[in-house]
C-alpha cells in the first residue's frame, strides 16, 4: 500500500453535519491527543514559533483533487455521507481517515488479523481488503455503531466483564467477530467458538476470556429464547 | 498501491467487452475483473498486481446455487465461499466441497471471496508475494528464489525447473474431486473447461496459471450429479489448526459397495502447483477392498513423480499419511 497517497486522500473532510462528530465524550482521544502533541510541540519550540491558530489551519486542508477521484456514497451506522475519494481508498482508511470512526483498527491491512473486522449488510468482512467504491449502497456497521458508553452492546459488556482484552488492539474486531458469530452456523462447543474466532488475531493472548465472554452472551441469549 | 480506474459492471457484455483490451488475463494483467478482492487486493498492495482498470463484477447475475435438472449443481461466479460451504444441497451432496471451504481462510475472508476467485486463487510462495525477490511466475525471466530458497511449504509435485509455486486453494482440491466444470464467457462466445484443464502446469510460462484469456469471464461452475452412494472428504493437514494453509490435504470421494471400492475420486492440496487430481491413486483403488494395505498402495502411487526441494521433503510421507487417513475415515461409516 502506498501510504503516503493513502493520506493524503485522507486529508479531505466528509461534507455536511457529518464532519466533526464524536462518538462518546465531547473531546475524542483523537482530538485530545492532536491538542496534547500541539501543545508540547508550542512548549519546545517556544509559542511564538506555532500558534494554536496556524496549528488548526494545518488540520483544515481543502480537499484534495486527487486525480481519478470518485465521487463515494456510503451507509455507515445508518448515516449516509457522501465523498470523493482515491479509488485505491480501502474501506478501513475511508473509515478511518475521512469519516474518524477509528474503532476499527489498521493491524496487518492484509485480511490476516481482524482487527479491521466490520459487518457489511449484516456479514463480518476484513475492511482492510475492502475498496471502498465498490461498497456503496451497503449497509455498513462498525463498533461505533453497535454501542456506546452508557449503552453497550451485549458483548461489549461481556467483554468488559470477563476482561477479555489486554492491550485493546485488537478488541473492536473481536467483537466486531464475536457479535456476526451469533447469527452464524456455530456449534455450542469452546472448540466451535475458537475455530469460528480464528480471523481475529490477540497478541496479548486474551483468547480465553474472548471465548469466556462470546459463551456467556450465547448462553444468556439462549435463556432468553428458552424463556 | 498503483493508481487504477475502477468501473462497474452491470451486464457480462459490459465487463467482457472491457477486459477485452486486457493485454493478457495472466500474471501481469492491465485490466482485472474484482469481486471479493480478497485475493486481488492483497497483491495489489504488494504491487504484484498493477492494473490501471478494474471492473467490478459483483453486480452481474452470477450469485445463485441452482439445483440442475440432471440431479448436478450449477454455482454461480460471485456465490460466496460461506454461502457455498453453508448451501444445504452442497452439504448433503457435496460434503467434500463443503468441508474443504470451511478449512479455507478465516470466516471474514469466506464472506467476501467467490467461487471464480477461488479458483483463480494465487501462490502464497514468499517469492511470489515480495516484488524485491526474482520469480518467474511473477516476472518472466527473473529466475527462482524458492528452489534455493525457503520452499518448506512449496509444491512436490508438478514442478519446473522454473517454478515450485504450490496452488494455495482448498475448494479447487475439492471441486478436482468433485469433477466440476467451469463456465466461461468470452469474447468468441461461451465454452466449458473441466476442472483438470483449468489450471496450467508451470513448466517454461509458470505466469500462465489458466487457460483464461483476456475478456473470458466465468459465469458459473457445475458439479455432476453424486455418485449414488457415495461419501466424501477433506481432510488438511497444516501448521495451525487453523487459519493456515494446508501443507497437504486431501480430497476424496468414494463409493464402495460391501467393503468393495466400486469408484475412487481423489485429489490432494498443499502438494501441486496446481490443485492434484490423482488417476493414479483412483485406479489402485477401484475394484479393491477398503483396506489399509490398498489405501497405502494408492498413497504411494499418488506421490511415485513427487520431487521434493530442500525443505519439503516431509510433504511426500505428510501427503501419504493424510490420502491413507483421509480414506480410511471416509470408508469408516460406509
Amino acid at each position: 500500500m502506498d501510504s503516503e497517497s493513502e493520506r493524503s486522500a485522507g486529508r479531505d473532510q466528509p461534507s455536511g453535519d457529518e464532519t466533526g462528530q464524536s462518538f462518546g465524550s465531547p473531546e475524542t482521544r483523537r482530538q485530545f491527543l492532536k491538542q496534547f502533541t500541539v501543545t508540547s510541540a508550542a512548549m519546545a519550540l517556544g509559542s511564538q514559533l506555532i500558534s494554536s491558530s496556524s496549528a488548526n489551519a494545518a488540520e483544515k486542508t481543502a480537499p484534495i483533487s486527487a486525480e481519478g477521484a470518485v465521487d463515494v456514497h456510503l451507509k455507515v451506522n445508518g448515516k449516509d455521507y457522501a465523498l470523493k475519494l482515491d479509488p485505491r481508498t480501502t474501506l478501513l482508511d475511508c473509515l478511518r481517515e475521512h469519516l474518524h470512526l477509528t474503532g476499527s483498527k489498521k493491524g496487518c491491512d492484509h485480511g490476516q488479523c481482524g482487527a479491521c473486522t466490520v459487518h457489511v449488510n449484516g456479514r463480518r468482512m476484513n475492511s482492510c481488503l475492502c475498496l471502498a467504491a465498490m461498497y456503496q449502497g451497503d449497509e455498513i456497521t462498525t463498533i461505533e455503531g453497535l454501542g456506546q458508553p452508557g449503552s453497550l452492546h451485549p458483548m461489549q459488556e461481556a467483554f468488559v466483564a470477563h476482561d477479555a482484552y489486554q492491550c485493546g488492539y485488537c478488541t473492536c474486531g473481536q467483537i466486531m467477530s464475536a457479535v456476526a458469530l451469533l447469527s452464524e452456523p456455530v456449534g455450542p462447543e469452546d472448540a466451535e467458538v475458537k475455530e469460528f474466532m480464528s480471523g481475529n488475531i490477540c497478541r496479548c493472548g486474551a483468547y480465553q476470556n474472548i471465548v469466556a465472554a462470546i459463551q456467556s452472551v450465547r448462553q444468556n441469549t439462549n435463556r432468553q429464547k428458552a424463556g | 498501491m498503483k493508481p487504477f480506474e475502477l468501473t462497474r459492471a452491470d451486464d457480462p457484455g459490459q465487463a467482457i467487452a472491457v477486459a477485452e483490451k486486457a493485454n493478457t488475463a495472466q500474471q501481469g494483467a492491465d485490466i482485472r475483473f474484482i469481486a471479493g478482492g480478497t485475493n486481488l487486493v492483497d497483491y495489489m498492495k504488494l504491487n504484484v498486481e498493477t492494473p490501471r482498470k478494474l471492473v467490478d463484477v459483483n453486480h452481474l447475475p452470477f450469485d445463485k446455487i441452482e439445483n440442475l435438472p440432471d440431479g448436478g449443481l450449477k454455482i454461480g461466479a460471485t456465490v460466496r465461499n460461506t454461502d457455498l460451504a453453508n448451501n444445504p444441497t452442497v452439504r448433503k451432496n457435496y460434503a467434500v466441497l463443503s468441508e474443504a471451504l470451511l478449512s479455507g481462510a478465516s470466516p471474514q475472508l469466506r464472506n467476501m471471496a467467490t467461487t471464480a476467485g477461488n479458483l483463480l486463487q494465487r501462490t502464497r510462495c514468499m517469492y511470489f508475494r515480495d516484488t524485491a525477490m526474482p520469480c518467474n511466475k511473477r516476472e518472466p525471466g527473473s529466475g527462482c528464489a524458492a528452489i534455493t530458497g525457503v520452499n518448506r511449504s512449496l509444491a512436490i509435485l508438478g514442478t519446473s525447473e522454473q517454478c515450485i509455486a504450490s496452488n494455495p486453494s482448498d475448494m479447487n482440491v475439492a471441486m478436482a474431486a468433485l469433477e466440476a466444470t467451469i463456465h466461461i464467457r468470452g469474447p468468441k462466445g461461451e465454452r466449458s473447461v473441466p476442472i483438470g484443464d483449468f489450471h496450467l502446469l508451470p513448466g517454461n510460462t509458470p505466469n500462465r496459471e489458466t487457460v483464461l484469456e483476456p475478456g473470458d469471464l466465468i459465469t458459473h461452475v457445475t458439479l455432476p450429479p453424486p455418485s449414488p452412494g457415495n461419501r466424501s472428504f477433506y481432510l488438511k493437514l497444516r501448521d495451525r489448526a487453523s487459519f493456515e494453509f494446508a501443507l497437504a490435504s486431501a480430497a476424496v470421494v468414494i463409493t464402495a459397495d460391501g467393503g468393495k471400492i466400486t469408484r475412487a475420486r481423489v485429489a490432494l492440496g498443499g502438494v501441486g502447483t496446481k490443485p492434484w487430481r490423482s488417476p493414479e491413486a483412483e485406479a489402485e483403488l477401484t475394484g479393491q477392498s477398503a483396506t489399509q494395505a490398498v489405501f497405502q498402495k494408492a498413497a504411494e502411487a499418488a506421490l511415485r513423480d513427487a520431487k521434493p526441494q530442500s525443505q519439503n521433503g516431509f510433504k511426500v510421507e505428510l501427503a501419504k499419511r493424510c490420502l491413507v487417513h483421509a480414506l480410511k475415515l471416509v470408508t469408516q461409516t460406509a
